[in-house]
Parts: C-alpha cells; structure tokens; sequence
C-alpha cells in the first residue's frame, strides 16, 4: 500500500471494482485455530474473490456474538492471540485486500484510542467496527479515525428507529453494517424482510450498505445482493468451517468461492 | 421535570452495548420516568414492599458484636426479607416495570442466585415468563437457590462458558436480550450494566438507607459515624449509601472480596485494587482485565462478590473521596460469618460477612450500621464443606 490512499477510500475502491452485484466481505476470526492458520485462512479469502476482509480480535466477553464467534474467541484466546498478534496478520492481509478490525470497546479502551487507531494505520488497516461502541459512545473516536483515514463503520439494526437510523448513517465511514436481525451472530435458516430493512439503511445514508449476520449459504447471498445489498458480510459459516473442517484453508476456499460466484 | 436519569458519574457509566438494545435502554429509561412519578405505580410497589416482602426492615442493635467491637454495631436486617437478601428490592420493582411496559417474559443472571429467586419469586407473583442465567460453578455451590427457582416456576439456563460464575451469567443474559428484546425485560441484578441501569437499581434500593436513616436517628438521636456495606456490583451499598451521601460527616465504606488476597490477583476487588477503567457488559468502569483488554475472572468465596466490574457510581463516589472502599479475604469473611452465627444468633451470607468482618476488624468509631444485605441459608452447604477443610475459624 503506498502511503497515500486512505482507508476510506480503499474500502470504497473495494464496493467499486468488486465485479459483482455485491461485494463478498467474509468475516476471519484472527487468531483461531492459531495464528498463522488465520492468516492462511484470510489469504485463501483472498484467492478465491473477497473483496475485503473482516478481522476479528477474539475478546473474552463477546456480547453481540453466537456460539459458533464465542467459542472461536475463547479458543483464540486460549491458543495466545494478542491483539497484535491479530494486527500482524492484519497486516499480511492487507496486502492482498483492504482489511477492517472489528473488535469490542474494551480492546480499544486498554490500549487508549489514539493509540490504537495509530496501530491500526501502522498496520495498513482500513476501516473498524465496534459493535458495542453506539452512536452516542463513538464520536472521539470517529474524529481519530477521521484523521487518519480510518473508516469507523456503524451498525444499525432492525430495531434501530428511522429518526436514530438517520442519525447513524449521516456518520457512517466505509459503508452502513445492516444487521439482518434481532440477535446475535449466527447461521439462519432464512432471510426475512430484508429488502425492507436494506431500502430503509439505504435512503439514511450515502456510503454502501452492507448486510450481515446469519448469511451462511451462496443463495443467501444471492439473494441479499437481490434484495439490494452492496456488500454481503458472511461470519459464522466461516468460523464454523474453520472449526470443524479437516482441511480448513481449502474449505474457506470453496466456501467464499461458491459464494463469489453466486454474487456474479 | 426530570426526563432522562443519570447516564454518566464522572467518567464512569454509559451504554455499550450492542446498536440492537438502544432503543430498549431508551424505552427502559422512559418507562421508569414515567413509572416512578405514577401515584399508581409507587403504590402498588410500596404494597409490594410492605405486605409481600416483609419492608421495613428492622435496624438492630446488635448488643454481643457491639460488646465485642467496643461501639454500638446495629445490622440493618435485610436479610429478613422474603426470599432472604436485599435483591427482592429491586427484583419487585422491576418485574412491575416489565408488566408495565407490556413485556411477557423476563431474563436476568445470577451468582449467589438469590437475584435470580428474587426475580424468580416477583415474576411467580405477577405471572411472567422468567428466565435466569447461572454459571455451573455457582449452580453447585447455591444448589438450593437453584432449587428454588425451579420451584417458583422459573427455567435456570445453566452457563458453562469462562469460569462459570456471575461474569459468563451476565453476557448470556445479554445475548438473550439482543435474541429477545421485543418481548422481554432484562431484570439486571445490580447497580451496574448500562444506563439506566445503575440509576434504576440504586433507586429501588435507595429504600434500605432511607429507612435506615429515620431509624438511627430514632434509636439513637444522632447520624451513624459509619455506613458499612458489601459491594460486589454495588447495589445493597449504593441503596444503603444513598440517603446518606448528603451527610459529610457519615464515613461510607463499602467492602470488596479480597479472595485469596489482592496481591495474588485471585480476588473481586476492582475499586480497592485499583483496576483500571475499562467496558463490562455495557459500562465504563474500574475492572479486572489484562493488558489487552481480556477481562479475566474474579474470584470470590462468596458467588455473589465474584464479578470483574463494579458499578459506575461507586467508582465516582471512590474517585471524589465520598466513600471509601477495603477488601475482605475469603478466609475472614469465612471467620466472621461464623463468629457472627455465635454471637447473635444470625447466620449472614457470605457476600454480608465480608462487611461483617471489615467492621469487626477496624475500630475507631462512635457509631457503625451494617448493612446485612441477606442471611447465610444459601452458603450453609459451601461453608459446612470449607469449614471440614481448613478447620473453620
Ligand atoms: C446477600 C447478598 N449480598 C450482596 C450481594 C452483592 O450484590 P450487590 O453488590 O449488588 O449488593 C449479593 C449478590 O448476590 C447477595 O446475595
């Protein structure tokens, strides 16, 4: 990366020139089964067409997260991920792929914001998501990120009312992270009403408006791309891949390549 | 009018939590607002208090302790209480909140387990669904609570994650809330979590000090020089501390579980171990974490005390000097818990003892009230067995 293309723009470079009806943004658990596994795991997201790569910190009290994150994060944490451990492979990724941190406030509160936001850079880091940092807690932190071209991606969910919606996506960086559903992360049966909850995210903002949470198959990311979602977030199917798979590198490998070619 | 409560105290407080429960917090705070200026609602919760839950509770003059500790020592007794512990306070009101706010089921998490037969009890009273998340850990050592709770009609999801304690409990309930939110009311069980939280709770336990207030004041014609209280969250202290911020000359001194000692980091101590601030199940607050931000696990021998966090408010009244904060050992609270069963004839839990003891240990005053946030039936298996170890006190 040459020292002058920011985060933000990275990012938006990556909804641009995806090449699909929506961007494929799978989501890597830094850190779990180890280190270097997860590294190998991002690159094989890479080589078979993400277009940007979420990277989890593991944290020991997960709140927004389902058994398949959880228990990969206590894992993580049990094999010794450190967060910069985590920024390493941030790192090694971001060659390949514009890569956004997401993690929980305490990680970012224990190192101080200035300092972490500053490692972020360091790290060629384009964006974070803090899914327990809410519109009224985020503002020190979106002006740090501001300055260094660090794109602060908002959440907004289904319970989220128009008024508030209107507030998060005017300060939205990157894109809008929509949650699909009430709960927490995890693999569903089903899509329900999400062209309602996408049109809704969409007219409350001028950044791309990505979908996530419970997107575990190609059709379903089909069909969230169908529904008008610019980028496509696909966590816990990944994880568990990771998990439970003999050969977990190749099984990413299909898996997000199945899904880049249902989102052509 | 007042149209919001305190978010923050100091630095310390806030809301973070997942975007999905905002809207929740905000309904939550409104509908407090409104509840708690309705002639109805206070009413019927002071009803509630009175007649169900057995309020006031008496302030007692304990003569053989305070015989012992060279001063009066009077035991505000909480732990006469239906269901044995101050929590009954707070599980009554809220559970007449979530009728209120039209919500059919309601969750909450447990250590001791007596917030979750609290809530337990308020919900079997109001017909609500009722949920409670307990660590396996603290299942085994607070088996009749579990007990209990069944038999109220309450579901008890057992929580393997961590250390299997008050922490895990807490971040299940959340998940659940996040999962459940238009249908159910999250009865937190302490003084902390995300606003309104810490000012709901210290609200609905601000009863304790305020009666401890006219008692004093009646038996003895003058203002305690001391207000002991436990603190694992903060709330038996902070509703004990409240009605008396206002008085300078009171000392306030809320006690922590030393555990194993604070130098070994095996202790629930946050405040006087002096943790760094940090975010806990949607706070700013003093706790127990490494270098990176992991939390780690408290310990505790009391279920109750055995929690990384600690309330926002204390962390203020700790940092502007209004209150004071120590810790107890495992071992002492062990000790006093059965001198105390000696002396008076009262069996205090364990989360009760660490205070118990602090006051036992630290003269030096003219007049001390205790709060004894609830009775010791709960830890009789756990002590009996600690007591065959190590030969008891
Ligand atoms: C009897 C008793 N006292 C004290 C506590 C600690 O809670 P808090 O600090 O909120 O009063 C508990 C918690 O379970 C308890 O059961």
């Amino acid at each position: 990366m040459t020292g002058t293309v920011t985060g933000v723009e990275r990012i938006a470079a990556a909804f641009a020139d995806s090449g699909k009806r929506a961007a494929l943004m799978p989501y890597l658990m830094g850190g779990f089964p180890d280190l270097a596994t997860s590294r190998a795991i991002g690159e094989a997201y890479a080589d078979a067409g993400a277009d940007l790569v979420e990277l989890g910190i593991p944290f020991s009290d997960p709140l927004a997260d389902g058994p398949v994150i959880h228990a990969a994060a206590t894992s993580a944490l049990a094999a010794d991920a450190t967060v910069d451990g985590v920024l390493d492979v941030g790192a090694a990724l971001a060659e390949r792929l514009p890569v956004v941190i997401m993690c929980y406030a305490n990680i970012v509160y224990a190192r101080g914001f200035e300092t972490f936001v500053d490692a972020l850079r360091e790290h060629g880091v384009s964006g974070l998501i803090v899914p327990d940092l809410p519109l009224e807690e985020a503002p020190v932190l979106l002006e740090l990120c501001d300055e260094r071209g660090i794109a602060l991606v908002p959440l907004v969910a289904p319970t989220t009312p128009d008024e508030r919606l209107r507030r998060i996506g005017a300060g939205a960086r990157g894109f809008l992270y929509t949650v699909s559903v009430t709960g927490t992360t995890g693999e569903r049966g089903a899509l329900v009403d999400v062209e309602a909850i996408l049109r809704r995210a969409a007219a409350a903002t001028v950044v791309p408006v990505a979908l996530g949470f419970g997107i575990a198959t190609p059709e379903q990311a089909a069909a969230a791309a169908d529904a008008g979602a610019a980028g496509v977030i696909v966590g816990s199917r990944l994880v568990r891949a990771a998990s439970e798979a003999a050969d977990p590198v190749a099984e990413v490998h299909a898996l997000v390549a199945a899904m880049a070619a249902a989102l052509r | 009018m007042i149209t919001s409560v305190e978010h923050r105290f100091g630095p310390y407080g806030g809301q973070y939590v997942p975007e999905t429960l905002m809207p929740a917090l905000a309904e939550l705070e409104a509908a407090w607002l409104d509840a708690s200026r309705d002639p109805e609602f206070t009413t019927r919760l002071d009803e509630l208090l009175r007649d169900y839950a057995g309020r006031a509770t008496p302030l007692y003059l304990a003569e053989r302790l305070s015989e012992v500790g060279g001063r009066p020592i009077y035991l505000k007794r909480e732990d006469l209480l239906h269901t044995g512990a101050h929590k009954i306070n707070n599980a009554l009101g809220q559970a007449l909140l979530a009728k209120r706010m039209g919500k059919r089921r309601v969750i909450a998490e447990t250590g001791a387990g007596q917030h979750g037969v609290a809530t337990a009890t308020a919900c079997a009273l109001l017909d609500i669904e009722c949920v409670v998340y307990m660590g396996t850990e603290d299942m085994r050592r607070q088996k009749p609570n579990v007990e209990r709770m069944g038999l109220l009609g309450a579901t008890v999801e057992p929580v393997e994650a961590g250390s299997r304690t008050l922490k895990e409990a807490c971040s299940a309930a959340i998940r659940d809330w996040v999962t459940n939110v238009a249908t159910t009311h999250y009865v937190l069980g302490t003084a902390a979590g995300p606003a309104p939280y810490p000012a709901i709770v210290r609200d609905l336990q601000r009863v304790i000090g305020e009666e401890t207030r006219a008692q004093i004041l009646e038996k003895e014609g003058r203002l305690p020089q001391r207000v002991i209280a436990c603190v694992g969250g903060g709330s038996n202290a902070i509703g004990i501390f409240t009605p008396f911020t206002a008085d300078v000359e009171v000392e306030l001194i809320g006690v922590e579980a030393a555990g194993e000692g604070l130098e070994t980091g095996r202790h629930g101590a946050p405040l006087t171990a002096g943790n760094r601030p940090g975010v806990l199940h949607g706070a700013y607050e003093p706790i127990m974490q490494d270098d990176d931000g992991q939390i780690l696990e408290a310990h505790s021998i009391s279920a109750g005390l055995d929690y990384p966090g600690v309330g926002p408010e204390h962390a203020w009244l700790r940092d502007t000097g209004r209150a004071r904060y120590e810790a107890i050992s495992d071992r002492d609270a062990l000790a006093a818990l059965q001198r105390v069963a000696k002396l008076e004839g009262i069996i205090p839990a364990l989360e009760s003892s660490h205070a118990l003891a602090w006051a036992l240990a630290n003269g030096g005053s003219e007049l001390d009230v205790v709060c004894l946030s609830g009775r010791g039936d709960k830890d009789l298996a756990q002590v009996l067995e600690m007591i065959a170890r190590d030969g008891g006190a």
